[in-house]
């Protein structure tokens, strides 16, 4: 940091190096913020005269995702989970599979075998494998702990990082449109340095499309539910209705979205990267990548026998993704947006 | 990345090169070197329609030469540009160069570089480079200077990006060493790849090799032991050897062997490659004493972007080749933090002992200083009012006592970017033997020319200037030489 603040020729490329020169010198709080604001685009490695083999051997990404991984432990809540982000791979596999089992042997074990390989082709097919309450039930709770859990984790960063009050409208607005369209990955422009110097949107484009068609997922089961609930329609819908249609492009943007970040990840040069860390991105990546394809595949073999196996497999899934929500690397979107937001709020006006 | 995977990677890579790089092929043109002007002479000739190889002394890791460690370019425009302000005509840009140099230039030479410069950024553009508006902590440049995003090796791996995707072949580790040259004419050139010696031959060849301030053998000869004490700031490929074997074999010199760009840096630096972070930008607002603690130069002469150049002259030609920078807390904010701990002590005498130094006469050094300082209106940012009366030497401007706990100290030592002697060239680049008649096909660009126009002084951006527009002079030349 000190030999960044120095030299300063990186400071066009991203929020985090005028950010690290607002400082002569930084607190835990203050690395926590800079960890968090960096969007790992590894354009600093790159262009840095200080890189390794020279003798300061500066490697700001790996340093920063480092720091990253710690900070997700440091702020997680309760604070006995701060383990799972040190073994993600296992933690989150574990309980994906757990969750599978459970809601496959539920299945199982409260239905004959008729019930289970019959065709459902009559209304609320799905609520006749998993009654309704109990589905609606353990989502809203297991969801509504994680969202209090990720709450607590942003407090306890914002705190950490220097408090002060939230949002104000302006610094919001920048916030969001730095989330929404990453800006700050890949300064200048050009994209992220993937492989080598060269730079690549692919990051930026693979992490829309997950991120987007997370969205849409969510806006499909959304509607669904104010459909079967407000508008008293009965599942399942037809193919060209607004919730199948949200959900089958959120799905495919998802699958396409998560592949290609495992991609990109798998061809990167490892010299800038924090392994720590990649053991994180991967274990989120492919529940997401499981999540979407499950859903899609039950979409697509909902008139079949195997309907009820494929939602008990697709809810497992994504009973485990509400279960590990705070402690997986999901938190990233939490802390990294708190860190934009306290950007936005100590970027001069002036700036864009 | 684990050992095995790197080498496997690295195999690859050198299986690769092999594959691609033939030596024993005729190139329309060679160009020496790997830095800025290198690229620019190579990428002009390749678009030009040469096939072009490149020889690069350092490995890959290493590459551009000290073009890696610079951050802008200095260009003139008559319009304000995305990242220039103002306008900066050729005349303003030659005064400033008048100035530095002293008159100790090519007015001819000197007029070509800065017309050339107001075509250049687009062109730069085009090869991959980007630019950002200055930087903050620079030296209000952002009139005259477009800086580079990522700095210099960010605009160097641009180009080498652009040179692989045009197909331009590249060489690493390996240095040419000598220039066979019969009759003005290039014959062929012997160098060492990887350990192994290569004949290379080519039709036109550009040089473009740096200076020799990496040599410090060769520096002994003109400033003796206190070369020893000298820090390399950049790259430590830059021995020279080229520039001597083309001298001894009577091409013309430029330039003073012992001038060179030369500043005042942290006595803790590396001896070689420290590039920006060991830059000090506190004299104005310190007294710099020698190994005896005594003041020797005016600190406050003129602003600081105008007298940065000099204070590397001023330490090398001190006893030991060291001074310390003495402030007080007052002026520990007024500068660029530089990337080593300030040294510390709560009394004058304290910080003597730290730095190394007679505490007595640092005492005195300071008391009479102090007593010399006339009241005045500080102001860091222009020449202000606050001065010194009847000291020797004075100091003419932001002179403060130091008088405010902690007192803070710096140890400083010459940190040399490049030299200045060179081999002379035309306005083509054409290298010209002693005799005044022009080689036939070879061609010079960057330091190891660049005394053709900057004989004395430095001003930000002159050296990037200078090879970027006499690299592609001669890219364009060799391309043309070698067609024909």
């Amino acid at each position: 940091m000190v030999i960044c603040n120095a030299c300063r020729y990186c400071e066009g490329f991203c929020s985090v190096f005028p950010a690290m020169e607002l400082r002569r010198s930084f607190t835990s709080g203050d690395l926590s913020y800079l960890a968090n604001l960096c969007h790992d685009c590894r354009g600093c490695y790159y262009a840095c005269q200080y890189a390794p083999p020279h003798e300061f051997a500066m490697n700001v990404p790996q340093t920063l995702a480092r720091l990253r991984k710690e900070t997700y432990a440091e702020y997680v809540w309760p604070r006995q989970f701060a383990g799972a982000f040190e073994r993600s791979g296992t933690f989150i596999s574990f309980v994906t599979s757990l969750g599978i089992a459970l809601v496959v042997l539920l299945v199982v074990g409260f239905h004959s075998p008729g019930v289970i390989f019959a065709r459902h082709l009559e209304p609320r097919a799905f609520y006749a494998v998993i009654p309704e309450p109990l589905m609606v039930g353990v989502s809203a709770t297991t969801l509504g702990f994680a969202v209090i859990a990720l709450a607590m984790g942003f407090r306890n960063f914002w705190r950490d990082t220097g408090g002060g009050p939230v949002a104000q409208a302006r610094s919001l607005t920048k916030a969001v449109s730095d989330v929404l369209t990453l800006r700050n990955l890949g300064g200048g422009g050009d994209g992220c340095n993937n492989r080598d110097e060269a730079f690549s949107q692919s990051r930026r484009y693979a992490h829309h499309a997950m991120f987007y068609g997370f969205l849409l997922c969510f806006a499909s089961t959304c509607t669904a539910a104010f459909y079967e609930h407000v508008l008293g329609r009965v599942s399942p819908y037809p193919l060209l209705s607004l919730p199948v249609l949200l959900g089958t492009f959120g799905g495919v943007g998802m699958l396409v979205g998560t592949a290609g970040l495992i991609w990109v990840k798998v061809e990167s040069d490892p010299a800038p990267a924090a392994k720590a860390m990649l053991k994180n991105d991967y274990a989120l990546l492919t529940q997401l990548f499981l999540a979407a394809a499950t859903g899609l595949l039950l979409l697509v073999l909902r008139d079949s026998s195997l309907m009820a196996i494929l939602l008990a497999i697709h809810l497992g899934v994504i009973l485990s993704f509400f279960l590990t929500l705070p402690y997986s690397k999901f938190v990233h979107g939490i802390y990294r947006s708190a860190a934009l937001l306290r950007n936005a709020a100590e970027r001069p006006a002036k700036e864009s | 990345m684990n050992p095995r995977r790197a080498q496997s990677l690295r195999r690859l890579v050198m299986k690769r090169r092999l594959d691609m790089v033939n030596l024993h092929e005729l190139y329309d043109v060679l160009v020496i070197g790997g830095g800025n002007a290198a690229l620019c002479a190579a990428l002009t000739a390749r678009q030009a329609g040469a096939s072009v190889l490149v020889l690069e002394h350092a490995p890959r890791d290493f590459r551009g030469g000290n073009s890696r460690h610079t951050r802008n370019l200095r260009a003139m425009h008559l319009q304000p540009t995305a990242t220039l302000t103002e306008s900066y005509s050729e005349s303003d840009y030659w005064k400033d160069l008048l100035g530095v140099t002293g008159g100790k230039t090519d007015e001819n030479l000197a007029r070509i570089t800065i017309r050339a410069t107001s075509e250049i950024l687009p062109w730069m553009e085009a090869q991959g480079a980007r630019f950002q508006p200055s930087l903050s902590g620079t030296l209000n440049l952002s009139r005259t200077n477009a800086f580079f995003l990522g700095g210099g090796k960010a605009l160097m791996n641009a180009y080498y990006l652009t040179a692989e995707r045009l197909g331009i072949k590249v060489l690493y580790d390996t240095e040419v060493k000598s220039i066979r040259l019969v009759d003005a004419t290039v014959q062929d050139v012997l160098a060492t790849s990887e350990g192994s010696p290569v004949t290379v031959r080519a039709k036109a060849i550009v040089v473009a090799s740096g200076g020799f301030q990496a040599n410090i053998e060769w520096l002994r000869e003109y400033w003796g032991d206190a070369a020893d004490n000298f820090v390399i700031r950049g790259t430590p490929y830059a021995k020279g050897v080229l520039l001597r074997n083309l001298l001894d074999q009577g091409v013309a010199s430029i330039g003073d062997p012992k001038q060179c760009h030369a500043v005042a840096i942290d006595a803790r630096s590396p001896k070689f490659d420290g590039g920006i972070v060991t830059r000090l930008d506190c004299i104005p607002f310190s007294i710099v004493v020698d190994h005896e603690a005594k003041r020797f130069y005016d600190e406050g002469e003129d602003i600081w972007p105008k007298r940065y150049a000099i204070w590397g002259r001023l330490v090398a030609m001190r006893p030991k080749q060291i001074a310390y920078a003495v402030m007080d807390a007052k002026s520990e904010k007024l500068f660029m933090p530089s990337v080593y701990p300030s040294v510390r002590g709560d009394s004058v005498a304290e910080l003597a002992g730290k730095l190394g130094l007679n505490a007595a006469a640092l005492e005195k050094t300071v008391r009479e200083y102090n007593a010399a300082v006339r009241p005045g209106t500080f102001n860091g940012g222009l020449l202000d009012d606050c001065r010194t009366e009847g000291i020797d030497p004075p100091k003419s401007h932001w002179a403060r006592a130091l008088e405010a706990a902690p007192f803070i100290g710096y140890p400083l030592r010459p940190g040399i970017t490049f030299t200045y002697l060179g081999v002379k060239v035309d306005e083509n680049a054409r290298v010209l033997m002693s005799d005044g008649r022009p080689c036939t096909n070879l061609f010079a660009a960057g330091e190891i020319m660049a005394g053709n126009i900057l004989g004395e002084g430095y001003m930000a951006g002159i050296g990037m200037a200078i090879g970027s527009v006499f690299g592609r002079i001669a890219g364009r030349e060799t391309a043309k030489f070698a067609r024909n």
